[in-house]
C-alpha cells in the first residue's frame, strides 16, 4: 500500500499570513472581527493585501441601494510586502494568487531548504520567516500542483466585466487572463519552477479532498516527488452578495491553505494521510444529509486523543446535516469557519491545515476532517501521527471503514 | 475510499469509447458533425446572443440549440434552470449515454472540463446585482447554477445516476484533461466506466476578453496559414463514455475506438503565450506516445490545437516537427477550429470525438480556410476532403496558463 505523508502546511487567513496565525486564532476560539464590504454604487474602494481594487462601477446605478448587511473577514495586509511579489509573473496578479503563493511557499519551506542545486523559488532578498524555515530533506526534483477553487478569480472578473459593460472597446487586455480559473496554478507553477504536473479543480469546498487524493495518486504512481494541494479564494462584493442569498448568517472570508504531500517519511512533518472517504455526491436520490451520514460512516469510530476539524459555520440550516452526522462525536473539535468565516475552498484548506498542524504539534494523535460541501458532495479525511499510524488503525479495504 | 488506494491492476485495462455525444455549430450529434468536419465546412456567423457592436470582431461559431432537450429524468423546473452551457453539456452527455446504452443502475464517475461553466448566469447575476440591487429575483438560482459542479449534478440527475464529479479547469486543455483523467481512473482500477467530456458556451466576458487581447481574427481563422491573424471563438460540448474493454464486451457494447495514450505537461513560459520552441507541447506529445507505446511513425493524423494565432501555431508546428522528425513531412495535420472555432474547455473533448469519427469512418478532417502554407510548417495540412487509412490519431490541446494535454486514440476493428 502506498503511504502518503504531509511534508508541510501553509495558510493565509483573516488571522494572518502563516499557520502560526491560524493556529493562534483557532486556539483563541473567538470569531475574528468583521469589516463592511463595499458594493456597487457606493463608489468606494477597499484594500486587499496592499493592493487597491476599484472594482466597483462609478456610474450612478438605476436605483438607490438598500444595503444588505455585507460583512467580510478579509486577510490583513502583511507586515512586510511578501518577497514573492517581486517575481515578474506575480506583479499584476490578484489576491487569490498572493494567498495561494504564500500558503504554498510556507508548505514547501521544509522541502526546499538546503537542498544542493535546488531551484524551487529562488530565495528572494527579503524572504518571509517561513520562507527561511525548514530543514534538510531529500531532494525533490518534480512537484505536482493541484489548485482547488470554488469562486476563483472574482476580483479581476468583476473588474473586466465592469469595464466591458462600460465599453468593450476599451476593456483592459491585462485583466482578462487573470480571470481564468487556471491563472493561479499557472503563476504558482512558474514561481515554484519545479512543477511538472498541474491541475486546477473547480467544485464545492469538499473538492479540496479530491485534490488531496489526486496528489496522493500522482505520488503513488511516482509521477512527482512531492505534491502541493492549494485551496484559495478572494472576496468581493459579488461573492458576499451571493452568499447572502444562500447562507445569510455566513461572513465571507478570503485566504488560502496548502498541504505539501510526499511519499518519503523522512520528508514528513510527522503526519500521515490515513484515509479519504468516497465522494458522496448529492443528487435527487442522495440528499446532503444522507451524504454527510455516509461520509461519517466511512470514517468510522474515533479513538481517544483524536480531533475533529469540522466545517460548521454560522448557519443552523446549513450546518444541520454535518451536525447530525457527527452528533455522536464526544472528542475535541474545532470549527475554523466559526472563527475565520466562510472561506469556501480556502476554508476547506484551513480545516485540513489545522488538522495536520494539530497532529504535527503532537497535541493529538489523529485528526478527522469533515467537509460537507455546499452543493456537490461530502468527503471526509483522517490524518494521524506518522509514527503511530500502523498501530492505531486498520483499514478494511473491502468495506472502506477504518476501525480503531 | 478515495484513499488508501486499492491495489492497481497488474496490467492496466484497455479503455474503449462506446458512446460519443457532440454539439457544435455544425450541428448536434455524430452525423451532421461528421459530414461537416469531413468537408471542412466553416460554421461562423454574426454573434446573436449578445451585443458585439463595439467589438473588433463580430462573428463566432454559435450553436443552434433545439427548443426541447432530449427526454431525461430532470423535472421541468430543473430544465428551466439550465443555462446555454448546461443545455449543451446535457445534449452531449445524453448523446453519449444513449449511444453507449449504459443503464441508470450503473455507478458512473463524471469528469468534466470547462473554463467558464455557467458564465452567462454569472453575467446576469452581476448585471442585476450592480444595476438593480434591490431586485432579488432569480439571483439565488443563478448563484448556484453558474457553478460547474452543479451543472455536473444536473447531468447525473438527468441520467438518473449517481457518482463522483470531478471538474477540471485547465483552461483550453480542460476537455482533453477530462478525458485523460477519466482514462487514468479506469486504468488505475478506480472506476470501470466514466462519462467524460468538456463544454463551454459563448459568453460576453470571454468574447470580450479575447477581443481585448486582440487574439481574435478580424478576417478568417486560418490555422498554420502564413497569413493567419488570430483565432475564432465557438461554443459546444462533447462527451464520451469510457469503459474497460472487458466491460464493453461483457455487455455487448459497440466500440467506437480506443484511448491508448494521454500526456500532460505544464508550460512555465507565460500566462498566455506558449514557449516559442513548443517545449511543453513536445513533452505532452512524448509522454502520451510513451504511455501508448507508439512512435510518430504509428500516427496517421494529428488534430492540432491550431488556434490560428501567430504564436500558438508556430510553437505547435515546431513541437510537431521536433517530435515527428522524419515523419513530419508526410504526417497529415489539420485544425478543426477553422470550422467550429475555439471551444475553450470543450475543445479537447470535441476534437477527441472528431478523431473518433476519422478513425471510424476512415477520412481525414479537412481544415477550412487554408491557402498559403506557412513555410515554418513542414507537415502537410489537410485542407480538402480526403479518405485515408487512419489507425491512430493524436489530438493536441494547449491551455491558457500553460497546461498542455495530448490524447492518442486508436481505431477499433
Amino acid at each position: 500500500m502506498s503511504r502518503v505523508f504531509v511534508a508541510g502546511v501553509g495558510a493565509v487567513s483573516p488571522a494572518g499570513w502563516n499557520v502560526a496565525a491560524l493556529r493562534g486564532a483557532l486556539d483563541q476560539g473567538e470569531p475574528l472581527p468583521t469589516e463592511p464590504i463595499a458594493r456597487p454604487g457606493q463608489g468606494s474602494t477597499r484594500r486587499q493585501s496592499g493592493l487597491t481594487f476599484p472594482c466597483l462601477p462609478t456610474e450612478p446605478i438605476a436605483h438607490p441601494v438598500q444595503e444588505k448587511p455585507f460583512q467580510a473577514r478579509p486577510v490583513p495586509d502583511p507586515a512586510t510586502r511578501p518577497a514573492f511579489l517581486a517575481h515578474p509573473r506575480l506583479r499584476r496578479t490578484s489576491p487569490i494568487t498572493h494567498y495561494a503563493a504564500a500558503a504554498a511557499l510556507e508548505s514547501v519551506a521544509g522541502l526546499r531548504a538546503n537542498q544542493p542545486g535546488r531551484r524551487l523559488n529562488s530565495p528572494s532578498p527579503n524572504p518571509l520567516p517561513e520562507e527561511r524555515a525548514g530543514s534538510p530533506r531529500a531532494e525533490v526534483r518534480s512537484l505536482g500542483l493541484v489548485v482547488c477553487l470554488q469562486s476563483g478569480c472574482v476580483n479581476y472578473s468583476c473588474r473586466f466585466f465592469d469595464e466591458m459593460l462600460k465599453d468593450p472597446a476599451t476593456a483592459s487586455p491585462l485583466l482578462f487572463p487573470e480571470t481564468v480559473f487556471a491563472a493561479p496554478a499557472s503563476h504558482l507553477a512558474t514561481l515554484l519552477e519545479d512543477v511538472s504536473l498541474a491541475y486546477t479543480l473547480v467544485g464545492d469546498p469538499a473538492s479540496f479532498l479530491q485534490g488531496v487524493a489526486l496528489g496522493a495518486q500522482w505520488l503513488a504512481e511516482k509521477r512527482v516527488d512531492a505534491c502541493l494541494i492549494v485551496g484559495s479564494e478572494e472576496t468581493n462584493w459579488i461573492i458576499a452578495d451571493a452568499l447572502w442569498h444562500l447562507d445569510r448568517p455566513a461572513v465571507i472570508a478570503s485566504g488560502g491553505g496548502a498541504l505539501c504531500l510526499c511519499s518519503d517519511p523522512e520528508m514528513s512533518v510527522g503526519v500521515e494521510l490515513m484515509a479519504i472517504t468516497d465522494p458522496q455526491t448529492y443528487s435527487v436520490r442522495n440528499s446532503r444529509w444522507q451524504a454527510a451520514q455516509a461520509m461519517r460512516g466511512q470514517l468510522g469510530k474515533s479513538s481517544p486523543g483524536e480531533l475533529l476539524c469540522d466545517g460548521l459555520g454560522a448557519s443552523p440550516r446549513t450546518d444541520a446535516a454535518e451536525l447530525a452526522a457527527w452528533r455522536d462525536w464526544t472528542g475535541p473539535r474545532v470549527s475554523p469557519k466559526r472563527i475565520l468565516g466562510e472561506g469556501l475552498m480556502a476554508a476547506a484548506a484551513w480545516q485540513c491545515v489545522a488538522a495536520c498542524d494539530a497532529v504535527a504539534s503532537r497535541r493529538f494523535t489523529a485528526a478527522n476532517v469533515s467537509l460537507v460541501g455546499s452543493n456537490q458532495q461530502a468527503i471526509g479525511a483522517r490524518f494521524a501521527r506518522a509514527d503511530s499510524s500502523d498501530s492505531s488503525f486498520s483499514v478494511d479495504g473491502s468495506s472502506g471503514n477504518i476501525q480503531p | 475510499m478515495l484513499f488508501p488506494f486499492s491495489p492497481p491492476p497488474a496490467v492496466p485495462p484497455r479503455v474503449v469509447v462506446t458512446g460519443a455525444g457532440i454539439v457544435t455549430a455544425l450541428g448536434i450529434g455524430w452525423k451532421p458533425n461528421a459530414e461537416g468536419f469531413r468537408a471542412g465546412r466553416p460554421a461562423f456567423r454574426p454573434v446573436s446572443h449578445f451585443d458585439v457592436s463595439r467589438q473588433r470582431v463580430k462573428v463566432a461559431a454559435e450553436v443552434d440549440l433545439p427548443d426541447a432537450l432530449p427526454p431525461t429524468c430532470l423535472s421541468g423546473r430543473q430544465v428551466a434552470r439550465l443555462d446555454r452551457a448546461g443545455a449543451m453539456l446535457l445534449q452531449a452527455a445524453c448523446g453519449a449515454w444513449q449511444q453507449a446504452q449504459w443503464q441508470a443502475a450503473d455507478h458512473v464517475s463524471l469528469v468534466l472540463g470547462t473554463t467558464a461553466g455557467g458564465m452567462s448566469l454569472g453575467e446576469a447575476y452581476y448585471r442585476q446585482s450592480a444595476r438593480t440591487p434591490r431586485r432579488q429575483q432569480q439571483q439565488a438560482t443563478r448563484a448556484v447554477h453558474y457553478q460547474a459542479q452543479v451543472q455536473g449534478r444536473m447531468v447525473l440527475d438527468a441520467l438518473g445516476i449517481n457518482g463522483p464529479i470531478t471538474v477540471i479547469s485547465n483552461a483550453c486543455a480542460s476537455g482533453s484533461n477530462a478525458i485523460g483523467h477519466a482514462w487514468d481512473l479506469i486504468r488505475r482500477g478506480q472506476a470501470e466506466c466514466v462519462l467524460a467530456g468538456g463544454y463551454d458556451a459563448l459568453s460576453e466576458l470571454v468574447f470580450s476578453g479575447f477581443d481585448a487581447l486582440q487574439a481574435l481574427s478580424p478576417t478568417v481563422c486560418r490555422p498554420f496559414d502564413a497569413r493567419r491573424d488570430g483565432l475564432a471563438l465557438g461554443e459546444g460540448a462533447a462527451a464520451v463514455t469510457l469503459e474497460t474493454l472487458e466491460r464493453a464486451r461483457r455487455r455487448g457494447g459497440t466500440i467506437l475506438g480506443e484511448v491508448i495514450g494521454y500526456g500532460t505537461s505544464i508550460d512555465h513560459h507565460h500566462l498566455t503565450q506558449p514557449h516559442p520552441q513548443g517545449d511543453a507541447a513536445l513533452s505532452a506529445m512524448r509522454l502520451a506516445c510513451e504511455v501508448a507505446c507508439v512512435t510518430p511513425a504509428d500516427i496517421d493524423y494529428i488534430n492540432a490545437h491550431g488556434t490560428g494565432t501567430l504564436l500558438n501555431d508556430s510553437a505547435e508546428a515546431l513541437a510537431i516537427q521536433r517530435w515527428a522528425g522524419d515523419r513530419a513531412p508526410t504526417l497529415p495535420v489539420s485544425s478543426t477550429k477553422a470550422s467550429i472555432g475555439h471551444l475553450l474547455g470543450a475543445a479537447g473533448a470535441v476534437e477527441a470525438v472528431v478523431c473518433l469519427m476519422a478513425l471510424r469512418e476512415q477520412w481525414l478532417p479537412a481544415q477550412a480556410a487554408f491557402e498559403h502554407p506557412d513555410p515554418a510548417c513542414n507537415f502537410p495540412i489537410v485542407h480538402k476532403p480526403q479518405d485515408a487509412r487512419v489507425n491512430t490519431a493524436l489530438s493536441n490541446s494547449f491551455g491558457f496558463g500553460g497546461v498542455n494535454a495530448t490524447l492518442i486514440l486508436r481505431r477499433w476493428t
